[in-house]
């Protein structure tokens, strides 16, 4: 801190410099002022999400200002630069995990578009032939039990045990090196009502299964029965339960929450 | 007649000061809609509800309900200013010796009741200080901590495979997101204290902020 005596003269300056400092601090208010509600008045629902852009197939909605949704990609980038997608979580003892999982959400569980007796997962491959596999057919492949802590994107979190096959092991059996050579993964309800779109590393990450147990038991209803997905680096929101249909491409898959403003990557 | 003047806060230190302000406004704002979704802080005592986090009138007053997606957009692209700017700051404050008038020292302590004493208008005589009294030594200095904190926090929620090792730091996942809305409601209770303590301090100290130094008119002494 300094401090000087000054005369009538230099008063004045020092008067002049305050009143300097304080327009640049109304116009930096004016323009700070502006730019919010420039952000925030940009559309959100508009066709935005070109394929050519971001990569995006959803045309219909963003959900949230692109200039947000840029920088939600710029975050991605970052951070899948510097962390390691195949990195474990954690996982607990069986006895440490919730007896009645939390149920959120029904989109995709219309009954009236899937029948127990005939469902068949469909798995479109690069060569635009479909697989179907039964889920007798998945229950021969390797099982794994995965107990870890399953984060809701709203900020719950449980601890929570699923059995079922690795996704990278179902790729494998079933000669999908092909697909599995391209970056994302696309997933959805039979009805079509819920899908979600999936980086390759998370997809291909050792817990990530395709899941048709829950706490030892075969998966409730409203918990996606027959077959869901249980990706342990992503929030609840990519967890697609009932499984109709798995396909590949190198453009982002419609993701059903992210046309609604989340995050696509909304990895951990 | 002659004048002193006052120059107290350097222009980086202003500048910071005021990009923190809305950086931080919008991160408490969009953390108030990422906390909607899963509202279940309370504080308790023997049974009864004291505070509710937060009822619904506040919800509707602040037009929070049903915004997850936009609070978590918002606060995951502003999260960027809050922390370059305040890694900057504190650079700064480090490099350019700033810290000295800063950091509370061994008296701070002590005097910063007498601080407290003084500003309620118990105690008449306010301890002598240079840039900062004690109380603000260490108040400035806690504000700090406390953003170091909800950076560490907050990483350990949002990021809570990658940076295990943090959020086991903070006691895990769900401890880890307590201790970020706790830092944020200490934010809040500095804000008020920070703008009484402005209005109480008057328009030179307010200057100074702005403008950089006091002006203080020297009254003439002929006797």
């Amino acid at each position: 801190m300094q401090e000087v005596i000054v005369d009538d003269k230099k008063l004045k300056s020092y008067k002049q410099k305050s009143l300097f400092a304080f327009s640049v601090f109304f116009i930096m208010i004016i323009i700070a002022i502006i730019s919010w509600r420039w952000l925030i008045n940009q559309p959100v629902k508009a066709d935005v999400l070109s394929v050519n852009k971001e990569g995006f197939n959803a045309k219909e909605s963003n959900g949230i200002q692109q200039p947000i949704r840029n920088v939600l990609s710029v975050n991605e980038k970052i951070f899948s630069s510097i962390f390691n997608k195949q990195k474990l979580v954690k996982e607990y003892p069986k006895n440490m995990a919730v007896k009645t999982p939390r149920v959120n959400g029904d989109v995709g569980l219309d009954e009236d578009f899937f029948d127990a007796a005939t469902w068949k997962l469909q798995v479109v491959k690069t060569t635009g032939d479909t697989l179907f596999v039964s889920l007798d057919d998945i229950k021969k492949l390797p099982k794994i039990d995965v107990v870890y802590n399953f984060k809701c994107i709203e900020g719950w979190s449980q601890i929570t045990w699923w059995s079922g096959v690795r996704f990278s092991d179902f790729l494998q059996h079933y000669n999908l090196t092909n697909e599995a050579q391209l970056k994302y993964v696309g997933m959805k309800t039979p009805d079509e009502e819920y899908y979600v779109g999936i980086d390759m590393p998370s997809a291909i990450q050792a817990q990530t299964i395709l899941c048709y147990e829950m706490n030892g038991k075969p998966l409730p209803m409203n918990q996606g029965y027959p077959l869901r997905l249980i990706i342990p680096v992503k929030y609840g929101v990519k967890h697609i339960k009932r499984i109709g249909t798995i396909s590949f491409a190198n453009n982002k898959p419609a993701d059903y929450w992210a046309e609604r403003g989340y995050d696509y990557y909304t990895g951990h | 007649m002659p004048a002193k003047i006052i120059h107290k806060h350097k222009l980086a230190t202003r500048w910071m000061h005021w990009i923190n302000f809305p950086a931080l406004t919008i991160m408490i704002w969009s953390g108030m809609l990422i906390y909607w979704a899963n509202d279940v802080y309370e504080i308790k005592i023997g049974g009864y509800t004291i505070i509710k986090f937060f009822p619904d009138w506040f919800y509707k007053f602040f037009h929070i309900p049903y915004k997850l997606a936009e609070g978590m957009g918002f606060h995951f692209a502003f999260m960027w200013l809050f922390m370059i700017n305040g890694l900057f700051y504190i650079i700064y404050t480090f490099a350019s010796g700033e810290w000295k008038y800063l950091l509370p020292d061994k008296k701070s302590f002590k005097e910063s009741w007498l601080v407290v004493l003084h500003d309620l208008g118990i105690r008449k005589q306010a301890p002598e200080q240079l840039k900062y009294n004690a109380a603000q030594r260490i108040a400035y200095s806690a504000i700090i901590i406390m953003g170091i904190g909800s950076v560490i926090t907050g990483f350990a929620i949002y990021k809570p495979v990658q940076v295990s090792w943090l959020t086991a730091i903070c006691g895990g996942y769900e401890a880890a997101r307590a201790e970020h809305f706790i830092l944020t409601v200490g934010y809040v209770l500095f804000f008020l204290i920070h703008v009484i303590q402005v209005i109480k301090a008057g328009w030179n100290n307010f200057r100074a902020m702005i403008a950089g130094f006091e002006i203080i008119k020297e009254k003439e002494n002929h006797n």
